[in-house]
């Protein structure tokens, strides 16, 4: 017998990183599952790939950095990391895309600038952002809705598409893009709504024009809306289950809503309004479980409120005048370089102090 | 024509610009310590010698004109790299030639053997040695700075230089080197109470090992 | 900006906070217990924050209960007292009850089971008397703070002017800790008499009494308390109950909660008009002036799942941890650990054998499922729980990084110094950081240069003063031989003057017998001989025959008989630890000096009786002399050789120990 020395605290929320990620990983669930309905298998077999990848990926990384690769594991940052990335990409992008942007996501954003806990980017989006700046047709190439597909693949045909970009028929991605319009043969290539709309406006049309077209039906277009709804869903459980704060969420839906409005007071023909902005895109993965990232964000609650404002601000300005559709991951990146200098001037006033001196 | 137009607007420029950085010199001056007294303040002041000098301040001056940074041992590698911080120089390594870090010490004068002779007096650097001549003499433990300078001068070796004792008010937190006691006697201890005072002695001993 | 605090008045929040599992019961069912006395009492000589009194008692006195084994020192510490009557049977280090496990100077009290008391000095009104006289008999009695730190009460009243409130602080947050609740519920009558009393001290204009809302009985008793008590004894009393989060009975956090002020950086709770005491000191300030019994025992909560029994008891102070434990029923696991303390802030102990303090609220040994031990330590993921938590509105987040840093300046900068330890921020870590542990070493190591700096600049004050003297010292000695130059120049010219027949006026050796200035030569020489005597005080001298010389002979053989004559009690404390070392010190130096007293009046050795001769101490006098010339001999013959020497000098060592 003999006393255990320990330092207090002798009792702890028994709440480890790990939880925190697996609570995370199962609020995905609702977004996922209506992505996989709209979006076809493609989805799943994305999603497989990024997490086998990713772990491998920490696991060598984490050995090559002598650092034990079972605890590093353990902690599951890596499989949050890899559903993320794997739910931003269009489901039928060629496998080698997701393994590349996961191979960058750990091995360059998280392990490079030092593991868990010291990336200053967010890894997910880093490994966006390099797949979309590096292959931009197949990062854009996202299938309609199942619901307006002329073709929907099959499992089969999914996991045919998916490594080797025809279907067992000989079907490639482009073919399976095409929309049943009904009456026209050569039917139009579908893009994502915001991308839509951008492409419209482009030329020359107005909203109201540009979203005449048969996948805006709902309030933010087919398929995208039940995304978001579900992500939303999510996020709400996350907040229940406190495992984020509303500041971030709420910051950035918040600001992202205001400036909508301001825009379509002011363009009401050329600004989408409220309703795109918030359920279209990657709005609610964004608001709930990519601005969160407590990694790459702000420290301080005011200083949380002020980094997610910015990146709402940023993707209404990138949606709306920039060259990108949806900018969820320039927003964030661009946001992430900007946490340092939010930290230094949002700091807590210490007990027992006046507003502090810096 | 126009070169002198040039001219004279470049040492018009020259001298608005001079104007500016003489008043910008004198209004924003900053007041900094002469290098050697923030050099010196950087020593650990044990007057020790180990450096060649005869005393910190010495060294400091030393330094100050280009001396090695690394030849005090009592204040160690913390104390070089804050010298090189201070100085922008490089930090180097210890010289062992000059001693090796040590554990703190404080000189204890075993006082019936001390026959009295004050050499050790003379040669404490901080006058941390009370005593007269043909009589007892003893250390101020707290002025003592551990330099090892009246060992050597002792007629009668009756000075020794021991670890300064921890002491719970400047404890350290060091958890994991707190001794372990087992405590296989909690079956009896309903007889004996007697084991307390033993037990306090190994865990000195073990402090003392540890 | 007086602070006035209504029944009803707001109560305010403090950022951050926790509310960890209560687990209060079932120590809280029980009444305080009342064991018999331990078998050894061990009452060590410094139980509060500050300096530890001079010890007045001596091994194998028999004391009272009360009786103080201490008086303050010159910082105004606080005295202990014997906790019961009993025998002395040691004084010397044991365990002390800190986290450090390290050792401290400590009286053993072997209890006789009389309780003869030490009389009893109550003061029957403390309007007769001065503030001070009453402060001072709160002194005497040892009174320190029950709640946290022991902070005499004394000083903390005495540094409070321009009293608005004084908080009873009866919220006691942490988890498992009922001594205080148990305290409320069956002395809430005497508490407030303490209340009443630290009213009267301190002028305050009200008195509010907080507790938390988790804790109905003892509201109920205090409530009814202050019912029964007329207003005239106490004015404006109030009773606030808090609810439940953690740490809201930490002093700032309390003051915060009740009157929404912050009690500035580096300031005290007065500087806001705000003096805090725990129940239990009102307790016992009311005890000391009532009964006039000195604080010598206190209510210390005995719980955990590896006790069989817990509760709350009244323990003795020094009574070891292991026999309240064993008294409750302790069943310990194999790595079992004893927390004394609560589980937020509480320390483990490595020694059961360490006593009860002023300061020990609780003894907790949980059980390992209870209370899991924390895992390994993984990476900060940033999640900012710790900040969100953290009551003093920190970063614990980046303390952390500059803590792993060792980068003390931007530590001080994030106001480290403003951590309260609480433990939140390691609580709510989902990476299971001991953060709390890294801030205390910080803190530890920051404390630990501020005080080494402050001794290096100390030691060059010393140095230069004493470069200062050496140079002053050097000068004198250069201008007292010009002056004598001179005085011998004038003294030759007067004596060129007076005798011109004189055979050589250049000759400045004096000469005995010869001319007729034989009297001035012979005054010269006797100068010269002193002042040979004064430059040359080492005894082992070699320097030629002289009075002086002879005289310090002499006085060396009366010093050995001397010390051979030394008081024989002085001896068997020499060993028993440094403050009986300094007496014995001490008593051989007055020994010293009577015997050189003796030794120039009556200018003879004569030895001193014989029968008190001490052997040891001739030996050691007689093997330093030995060593001393058989370095001296080494020196000359073998120079340079230091290994050698150093070498004879350790076997003289070992020969002597030997």
């Amino acid at each position: 017998m003999s006393f255990y020395i320990a330092s207090s605290p002798h009792n702890h929320q028994r709440r480890t990183t790990a939880t925190l990620m697996n609570i995370v990983l199962l609020a995905m669930i609702p977004g996922f599952i209506a992505q996989l309905y709209f979006f076809g298998w493609g989805v799943l077999f994305q999603l497989g790939v990024a997490i086998a990848v990713a772990c491998a990926c920490e696991a060598l990384c984490l050995m090559a950095r002598d650092r034990s690769a079972m605890m590093g594991l353990r902690d599951n940052t890596a499989i949050v990391t890899a559903a993320l990335l794997a739910v931003s990409i269009p489901p039928l992008a060629p496998w080698w895309v997701i393994v590349i942007g996961t191979l960058f996501s750990i091995g360059v954003v998280k392990h490079l600038f030092g593991g868990v806990g010291q990336n200053i980017f967010n890894p997910a989006m880093a490994g966006y952002v390099l797949l979309l700046i590096s292959f931009p047709v197949q990062m854009t190439a996202w299938l309609p809705p199942a619901s307006l597909a002329s073709n929907v693949p099959s499992f089969l045909d999914s996991l045919h598409l998916f490594l080797f970009q025809y279907t067992s028929e000989g079907y490639s991605v482009e073919q399976m893009r095409r929309i049943d319009t009904g009456t026209l043969l050569d039917a139009v290539v579908m893009a994502t709504p915001l991308d839509h709309i951008k492409t419209q406006l482009s030329q020359g049309l107005t909203l109201g024009e540009a979203t005449q077209h048969q996948q805006f039906t709902g309030i933010a277009g087919m398929g995208w809306q039940w995304v978001n709804a579900g992500y939303l869903l999510g996020g709400l459980v996350l907040l229940q289950q406190r495992v984020i704060q509303w500041h971030i969420p709420g910051a950035f839906l918040g600001a992202l809503a205001v400036c909508a409005i301001i825009g379509s007071v002011f363009a009401p023909d050329y600004l989408p309004g409220l309703n795109i902005h918030l359920f279209s895109g990657a709005t609610m993965l964004a608001a709930f479980f990519i601005a969160t990232d407590p990694v790459s964000a702000a420290t301080s609650n005011r200083g949380k409120l002020i980094y997610a404002a910015l990146i709402g601000v940023l993707v209404y300005l990138i949606r709306s005048f920039g060259g990108y559709p949806d900018a969820v991951a320039f927003a964030v990146l661009l946001a992430n370089l900007c946490v340092p200098v939010i930290d230094q001037y949002t700091r807590p006033t210490t007990y027992g102090y006046q507003r502090e001196e810096r | 024509m126009s070169w002198i137009i040039g001219i004279s607007a470049l040492a018009l420029m020259a001298l608005i610009a001079g104007l500016i950085l003489g008043f910008a010199a004198i209004r924003f001056r900053v007041e900094s310590d002469p290098i050697v007294e923030q050099i010196d303040s950087i020593l650990p002041q044990t007057q020790c010698g180990q450096c060649g000098y005869p005393g910190c301040r010495p060294y400091a001056e030393a330094i100050a004109n280009g001396d090695e940074l690394n030849k005090c041992p009592p204040g160690g590698q913390a104390t070089i790299d804050k010298l090189a911080d201070l100085l922008g120089r490089e930090a180097k390594p210890l010289d062992a030639a000059h001693g090796e870090e040590d554990i703190k010490k404080v000189a204890i004068i075993r006082e019936d053997e001390c026959i009295g002779c004050t050499k050790c007096i003379q040669a404490c650097p901080v006058d941390a040695i009370l005593g007269a001549t043909k009589q007892m003499h003893t250390v101020i433990a707290d002025e003592c700075t551990g330099c090892d300078l009246c060992v050597e001068p002792c007629p009668v070796d009756c000075i020794d230089m021991v670890p300064v004792e921890p002491k719970p008010e400047r404890w350290k937190w060091q958890l994991e080197q707190i001794p372990i006691v087992e405590m296989n006697h909690l079956a009896e201890l309903g007889q004996t109470q007697a084991n307390g005072s033993n037990e306090a002695e190994t865990t000195k001993q073990q402090q003392v090992n540890g | 900006m007086a602070i006035e605090i209504t029944a009803t008045s707001r109560l305010w929040n403090f950022p951050g906070g926790v509310q960890p599992d209560e687990r209060k019961s079932p120590a809280n069912l029980q009444p305080i217990q009342r064991f018999p006395l331990a078998p050894m009492l061990y009452i060590p000589l410094r139980q509060h924050a500050g300096a530890a009194g001079e010890l007045c008692v001596a091994v194998g006195d028999y004391v009272l209960k009360g009786q103080p084994l201490t008086i303050p020192g010159v910082d105004n510490g606080l005295p202990v007292h014997a906790s019961t009557s009993g025998t002395i049977k040691a004084i010397t280090e044991h365990p002390l009850n800190h986290p450090s496990g390290l050792s401290g100077l400590t009286v053993h009290l072997q209890p006789d089971d009389q309780d003869a008391p030490y009389p009893h000095q109550p003061i029957a009104d403390i309007h007769a008397i001065s503030q001070r006289e009453v402060l001072q008999h709160l002194q005497q009695m040892g009174i320190a703070g029950l709640g946290g730190a022991g902070f005499p009460t004394a000083r903390k009243v005495a540094g409070a002017r321009n009293i608005d409130a004084l908080i009873i602080n009866g919220i006691e947050c942490e988890p498992y800790i009922v001594a205080d609740d148990r305290l409320m519920r069956e002395h809430a009558a005497k508490i407030l008499r303490g209340c009443e009393l630290l009213q009267q001290l301190t002028s305050a204009k009200s008195v509010i009494f907080a507790i938390e809302d988790n804790k109905p009985e003892a509201i109920n008793a205090v409530a009814t308390a202050i019912a029964e008590t007329s207003s005239t004894t106490i004015a404006n009393i109030i009773l606030r109950v808090i609810p439940t989060k953690y740490p809201s009975g930490g002093e700032k956090q309390l003051i915060q909660i009740l009157t929404g002020k912050q009690v500035p950086a580096n300031g005290l709770p007065a500087d806001i008009g705000i003096l805090m005491q725990n129940v239990a000191t009102a307790y016992a300030v009311a005890h000391a002036i009532d009964v006039g019994e000195p604080l010598l025992e206190r209510v210390v909560t005995l719980t955990g799942e590896a006790l069989h029994h817990p509760g709350t008891a009244w323990a003795p102070l020094g009574t070891p941890v292991e026999y309240l434990l064993q008294q409750s029923g302790f069943q310990p696991s194999k790595h079992q650990r004893v927390i004394i303390g609560g589980p937020m802030m509480g320390y483990t102990i490595a020694n059961l054998q360490v006593p009860v303090t002023k300061t020990t609220n609780c003894i907790l040994a949980p059980t390992a499922s209870e209370l899991t031990p924390a895992d390994a330590e993984m990476a900060c993921i940033r999640c900012g729980a710790c900040e969100q938590a953290c009551p003093a509105s920190l970063l614990p987040q980046q303390l952390y990084w500059h803590a792993k840093a060792q980068d003390y300046d931007a530590l001080k900068q994030h106001h480290i110094v403003d951590c309260i330890e609480c433990g939140i921020c390691a609580y709510v870590c989902p990476s299971q950081i001991p953060l709390v542990q890294y801030y205390r070493q910080a803190k530890a190591e920051i404390r630990e240069q501020a005080i080494e700096h402050q001794k290096a600049e100390i030691a060059r004050q010393r140095f230069e003063a004493r470069q200062l003297r050496l140079e002053r010292e050097k000068e004198e000695r250069l201008e007292k031989h010009r002056r004598a130059a001179e005085a011998r120049k004038a003294a030759q010219a007067a004596r060129a003057a007076e005798a011109p027949t004189s055979p050589s006026a250049a000759d400045t050796k004096p000469s005995a017998g010869k001319g007729t200035n034989a009297a001035v030569q012979a005054a010269l020489a006797r100068a010269k001989a002193k002042k040979a005597a004064q430059e040359q005080p080492d005894s082992s001298a070699s320097i030629g025959p002289s009075a002086a010389v002879q005289a310090a002979i002499e006085r060396a053989k009366a010093k050995k008989a001397a010390q051979a004559a030394a008081p024989e009690q002085a001896e068997p404390v020499a060993d028993k630890g440094p403050s009986a070392a300094v007496q014995a010190a001490i008593e051989r130096a007055k020994a010293k000096k009577a015997a050189q007293a003796n030794a120039e009046s009556s200018q003879s050795a004569e030895p001193a009786p014989e029968n008190n001769t001490q052997s040891d101490k001739q030996d050691a006098i007689a093997a330093a002399v030995a060593r001393a010339k058989a370095r001296k001999a080494e020196r000359e013959q073998a120079k340079g050789n230091t290994e050698s020497q150093n070498n004879a000098a350790e076997n003289e060592r070992k020969g002597k120990q030997n």
